[in-house]
């Protein structure tokens, strides 16, 4: 008798709850529908054009740094998009990299016990962590551009390049027919240092004989390359930069504008992941460090070899919000006329066809999908330092 | 259950969301008690808080003969500065009830933003603005270098035409503002600098030595400037543009800020018409009959406001040019008042 009473209530409960959750989300599913059946409306009552056929549209306008071939002629909307997006990308990828080194360089000072060292470190955690990114980035770029000399005075690098206030000029490597071996060389190389390296920790593991592979691994990277360009000839050269009229010719070109910006980023991500780090390390128990140094590791293995590995753990998930900040922190650079993909596509394109509904969802569709695919990146990699409990 | 819930987000929507476009603006302006008017705030001549704070420039003279015309006050109006890359969605929004920061009427503008252009209070035209130490004489002698411009705007278009049309290699640098464009100009960032000709005569006040820099001759485009309003609210539109085509049809029939109480005695007809003396116009726009009486006496003329801002009264010494009367071989043209 009573377990018939439970069963009864809680299949009502079970009915209602699933009955109220339908509810709502039908509720908001309809809300969600009405607003955009009555934005649509609205637009086309007011005669501004919506859809988005503006994509094919050529564009008509000029971007200062291009990944890939872009003309102001040929070129349509969608192509800017592509061109803003790389952008962007290229910003994130090398800030994230750099922010990453120096982050955990000072986030270890920091812990040093050389007191000039911390004090350092300590130092320009709190100043750049406390001054807005915007002011960073205005400094940096007129920091750049003033330092720099005009074109009229560039200074000449050795190798062909030049520098000025207008960018950094390096010759373009025009790759013949024999780059391909010298590649596959430098692959092979790189194959056959993994390959090393897990037979010597093998090695290791069986007989406790530590080989230091760091020579034989540079002397592999560097040797099989350049047997394979003697071989083939020297497959690279270089075509020369020359003086024009008022800018210089030819080359690659970096801009001043991606140098602030990558600049400014990497400081300031950089003194966050400091304090990100510094929180993992120290989350690792003290008993840690005594036993390591029982055994006889020196403080730099112990770090290395046992400290970090172990605090890891703790600091990927921040992190990561590290990175994703960093990667929407780029879209600063419409404050210093670098392209990126809020500069190019919801900037000059946004303002030339008046679309704002759609530019804008689409700038926010992809700025979400480029963040979700970085977190999906870190947790997958978050997997592999958890702790597997049995 | 979903098409009750769309039904009744609609219908709630429809309550309270939408309203005839029709005869709003006005009423909305009068009740308000003020103008909002789009303005540049950072172009000398045309729209710039001066260091006291109050609003000069030829286009904020025009937003103050809208306010003088309803109001009999030409302090009634608020200016909401903006850039070139929000003006048209603040107007589009409501944000503002007319924009009037020298942007230039174009075709894709006309149709596609859901706006309406009145009248051209300016003709003007692209150019280029150098350094004088580059020994530059044309813009054809401009291959392969760096031009600032301000971004979202048809300057930016044009350069990229003009240069492409005469097979010249070009280095674009964008700016969100022309404050920053011409500050990255004036730190050797690029070699020249556009935007329209009128904004450059401004743009060259502000830099640290104004004789270092020339304007070059060539026009590279015609740039129509033209404050707008929002589509589909005819007598508003009508309101803005007769505002426009009443100064230059006073300065045509040489009504002044000083000698306007003088005319409205004058037996000419069409001065009577004008400023109200007899006729229904302005109550047939939805204004008092003496509406063009207080836009010059509280204003001015079309020459008036353009000589006091932008011409010879003025540091940008603009001549007249194509803004003259048609009688003196220009382009301003009113219709009559009849």
């Amino acid at each position: 008798m009573a377990d018939e009473a439970q069963t009864g209530v809680r299949y009502r409960r079970r009915i209602a709850s699933i009955a109220v959750q339908v509810g709502l989300i039908v509720l908001i599913g309809g809300l969600v529908y009405a607003a955009a059946y009555n934005a649509a409306h609205n637009l086309a009552r007011a005669h501004i054009a919506s859809g988005f056929g503006f994509w094919n549209n050529t564009a008509g306008f000029d971007i200062s740094q291009t990944l890939i071939p872009y003309s102001a002629a040929a070129s349509t909307f969608g192509r800017a998009f592509w061109v803003g997006l790389l952008n962007t990308l290229l910003v994130a990828a090398i800030g994230i990299v750099l922010a990453t080194v120096l982050g955990f360089a000072v986030g270890i000072a920091r812990l040093s016990r050389n007191w000039l060292v911390a004090r350092l470190a300590a130092g320009y955690v709190e100043v750049i962590r406390n001054v807005p990114l915007l002011l960073q980035l205005l400094f940096w770029y007129n920091a750049v551009l003033k330092s720099l000399p005009e074109v009229q005075g560039s200074v000449a690098l050795p190798g062909g390049g030049f520098l000025n206030n207008r960018g950094l000029f390096l010759p373009r490597p025009e790759f013949a027919s024999g780059f391909s071996a010298v590649l596959a060389a430098f692959l092979a190389g790189v194959f056959a240092v993994i390959v090393l390296r897990l037979w010597a920790r093998r090695r290791q593991e069986r007989t406790g004989a530590e080989i230091h592979m760091f020579w034989p691994a540079l002397a592999l990277l560097c040797a099989l390359p350049i047997i394979a360009a003697a071989v083939t000839g020297a497959p690279l050269t270089f075509s020369p930069l020359h003086m024009g009229r008022f800018n210089v010719r030819g080359g690659i070109e970096i801009l001043p504008e991606f140098a602030a910006l990558t600049l400014a980023l990497t400081t300031y991500t950089a003194a966050f992941i400091a304090e990100v780090v510094r929180a993992g390390v120290l989350s690792v128990s003290a008993g840690q460090t005594e036993a390591a140094q029982a055994l006889g590791l020196r403080s730099g293995a112990t770090l290395r070899l046992v400290i970090v590995p172990q605090a890891m753990r703790v600091i990927i998930p921040p992190l990561t919000s590290q990175y994703l900040n960093l990667i929407k922190n780029s879209s600063l650079a419409v404050a210093i006329g670098y392209p990126d993909l809020v500069q190019v596509f919801a900037g000059t394109v946004l303002n030339i066809t008046g679309q704002a509904v759609e530019v804008v969802a689409i700038t926010m569709a992809v700025y979400l999908a480029i963040s979700l695919f970085a977190s999906a990146l870190m947790n997958l990699y978050a997997r592999t330092t958890s702790v597997v409990e049995h | 259950m979903k098409r009750l819930a769309t039904a009744l987000a609609f219908a709630t929507v429809l309550a309270f969301g939408m309203q005839a476009a029709s005869a709003q603006t006005l009423t909305t302006i009068k009740n308000r008690g003020e103008l909002i008017c789009g303005a540049n705030g950072t172009l000398a001549g045309f729209g710039l808080p001066d260091p006291q704070g109050n609003w000069t420039g030829f286009d904020v003279d025009f937003c103050r003969a809208i306010a003088a015309a309803i109001f009999n006050d030409p302090t009634k109006v608020k200016f909401v500065p903006l850039t070139a890359k929000d003006r048209f969605t603040a107007l589009q929004s409501g944000e503002i009830d007319v924009l009037s920061r020298n942007t230039t009427w174009t075709l894709s503008r006309d149709t596609s933003l859901g706006l309406d252009f009145v009248a051209v209070t300016y003709y003007d035209g692209q150019g280029f603005m150098v350094r004088r130490a580059l020994k530059v004489n044309s813009a054809l002698e401009l291959n392969g270098a760096a031009v600032c411009v301000q971004q979202g705007t048809t300057s930016e278009l044009n350069l990229a035409d003009y240069f492409r049309a005469n097979q010249m290699q070009l280095k674009t640098v964008t700016f969100a503002t022309g404050d920053e464009a011409r500050k990255a100009y004036e730190s050797g960032r690029c070699d020249a600098y556009t935007t329209d000709s009128s904004g450059l005569y401004g743009e060259r006040q502000k830099l640290a030595v104004p004789g270092d820099h020339i304007v070059l001759p060539e026009i590279i485009s015609k740039e129509p400037l033209t404050p707008a309003v929002r589509h589909g609210d005819s007598q508003w539109t009508d309101i803005v543009r007769w505002t426009h085509f009443a100064m230059v049809d006073a300065e045509e029939l040489g009504v002044t800020k000083a000698n306007v109480d003088e005319k409205l005695k004058s037996d000419d007809p069409e001065t009577r018409r004008m400023l109200g003396a007899e006729g229904q116009y302005g109550e047939a726009l939805g204004l008092t009959n003496d509406w063009v009486y207080r836009i010059v006496k509280h204003v001015g003329n079309y020459g008036e406001v353009f000589e006091r801002n932008i011409g010879q009264g003025s540091p940008l010494k603009i001549v007249r040019g194509l803004n003259a009367l048609w009688t003196k071989g220009g382009l301003q043209y009113g219709p009559p008042f009849r």
